[in-house]
């Protein structure tokens, strides 16, 4: 048995991220993307019986399902929390596809929305990284990338300057999306390199801005999605691989966990990374989109940083890259961030993507990342 | 030294044994008597075959750096007077990595792969935090 062609986002909806805070607490985003997505897929509310969230860091709570599932008032056949950080949203698109294909529910809302989180609203860290990394300020994500960068560099020779080019393609792509927290002006290399170090190698526009916002898509099974106002976007192929937490104890740090799912993936589709008219590869930093096209297998392993280099990332270029200006430039709403890029990617594929459409879209590979590199979940979609 | 403000490891019953080291100026790991495996984190089951059959045993305290990131903001607040700093992971002789700082080393002399060596700090009375520096 396999998922391959079973399902298919039939509608979406996304929030544009506030910098700030705002007046909207996490559930009131969901309830606000829920009917949005259902709208824009052509269903009622009662048309869903599936239902996938994922944890708000500004809200947090166990049975966190049947709180969204309470607020909206549906009455589920299938839900569940997906908890792969950044790549949950990537991992619900699967996961609502095995569900449907399974015959538990019909329908699936997939849905995620945060506010701005303050430190101390933040969930607890795993116990072990509390006590061995954390006294030494190994805490969050930023030093955590910055040590792959650094490794990256000292096995692969990456330059400061090939990370850099992954945010100023990305910009460019930002500036033709309204929604893009970082989308009113382009950037060179030289404006990356001159802001301000955080954790070398990683300056200030190398790193993803938190903010409030949220997203929601709609998986259904691939003939009914026909009836549909869009063109279905299937899923071809999926991927999942893990298997560690604190970066520390990672098997490798320049070899991600990206490969056996992207891997896995492709082999599902039965296509190539060549095949691909675009790619949405989480950005939570700029080493990560390069680990990513990497390990993923768009060049060979090391050459990220001369292949990034060497294309045109944007939407217009020869390697369309996070064409809504990746999270760097669209921003990083919890885990809205990493539901950005599966709707990016149905977005193109139903050609729905204004002034930064990527022309005869019809293949792309998604992929969400979570921690650091630890959760990954890749996807080959399609129309 | 009472004012101590950096996060604080919280020691439990499993690891408790490399702390209490640590405090007598001592890097101690686990070793499976099972399979043989060094292993650091400390934890009651190995983290190649499972057993749960493992000993404390001395670490050489040497071993070589495999990354490590200059801090230029600080990674939590508590830790702003000490920017810039190294966050460090080193790969143990035994072989498994630890997070660290690296100390005694000017932040352009840092290289990875070069040697070092186990640094005690008691931060507070009662903990002793593992860093390193250059051999």
């Amino acid at each position: 048995m396999s998922i391959k062609g079973k399902a298919a986002i039939s509608g979406f909806a996304e929030m544009a991220p506030q910098k700030g805070a705002g007046d909207i607490t996490p559930l009131g985003i969901i309830a606000n993307m829920a009917r949005e997505a259902i709208a824009d897929a052509g269903l009622e509310k009662s048309d869903i019986d599936g239902l996938l969230t994922g944890w708000a860091l500004s809200d947090y709570s166990v049975l966190w399902p049947s709180v969204v599932a309470d607020y909206l008032q549906i009455r589920p056949a299938y839900f569940n929390q997906v908890e792969l950080g950044g790549a949950s949203a990537a991992g619900m698109v699967w996961r609502a596809a095995a569900a449907i294909e399974a015959g538990m529910c019909n329908t699936v809302l997939c849905v995620v929305g945060d506010r701005r989180a303050r430190a101390r609203q933040m969930p607890p860290f795993p116990s072990i990284e509390a006590e061995f990394d954390a006294p030494y300020g190994l805490i969050a994500a930023n030093p955590g990338y910055a040590l792959i960068a650094q490794r990256h560099k000292y096995e692969y020779g990456t330059t400061a300057e090939q990370m850099a080019k992954v945010a100023v393609d990305q910009r460019k792509s930002a500036c033709q999306n309204p929604s893009a927290l970082f989308g009113n002006k382009e950037i060179d290399i030289d404006d990356v390199l001159n802001s301000r170090m955080i954790v070398d190698p990683l300056h200030l526009l190398e790193i993803v801005s938190p903010c409030t916002g949220g997203g929601a898509f709609i998986v259904t099974g691939a003939e009914r999605a026909k009836d549909g106002p869009h063109k279905p976007v299937v899923l071809l192929g999926a991927g999942e691989a893990g298997g560690h937490s604190s970066i520390t104890h990672a098997r490798s740090l320049t070899t991600s966990l990206v490969k056996p799912a992207a891997e896995a993936a492709f082999r599902m589709a039965e296509v190539s990374p060549q095949d691909m008219d675009f790619a949405q590869p989480y950005d939570c930093y700029t080493i990560t989109v390069i680990v990513t096209l990497e390990d993923a297998g768009f060049c060979e392993k090391g050459d990220g940083g001369r292949f990034v280099a060497d294309h045109d990332l944007s939407y217009a270029g020869d390697f369309p890259c996070n064409t809504h200006g990746g999270q760097l430039s669209f921003g990083q709403p919890g885990l809205a961030g990493g539901m950005s890029h599966v709707i990016e990617g149905a977005r193109q594929l139903m050609g729905r993507g204004g002034g930064r459409q990527v022309r005869d879209a019809a293949i792309g590979y998604v992929n969400g990342n979570g921690g650091i590199m630890a959760e990954q979940c890749s996807l080959v979609l399609g129309v | 030294m009472g004012d101590y403000t950096k996060p604080l490891p919280h020691p439990n019953d499993v690891s408790q044994p490399f702390w209490d080291a640590a405090k007598r100026h001592e890097l101690q790991i686990q070793r499976c008597n099972a399979c043989g495996t060094s292993i650091f984190y400390p934890r009651e089951a190995c983290s190649e075959c499972l057993a749960a059959d493992l000993i404390w045993i001395p670490a050489s305290g040497k071993g070589r750096l495999y990354s490590y990131t200059i801090a230029q903001a600080p990674t939590h607040p508590a830790f702003a007077d000490d920017v810039p700093y190294v966050i460090a992971i080193i790969e143990l002789e035994e072989g498994p990595h630890i997070t660290t700082n690296l100390v005694g080393c000017q932040p352009d002399q840092v290289r990875i792969g070069m040697p070092v060596v186990a640094s005690f700090e008691d931060v507070n009375a009662e903990t002793t935090l593992v860093k390193f520096r250059p051999a």
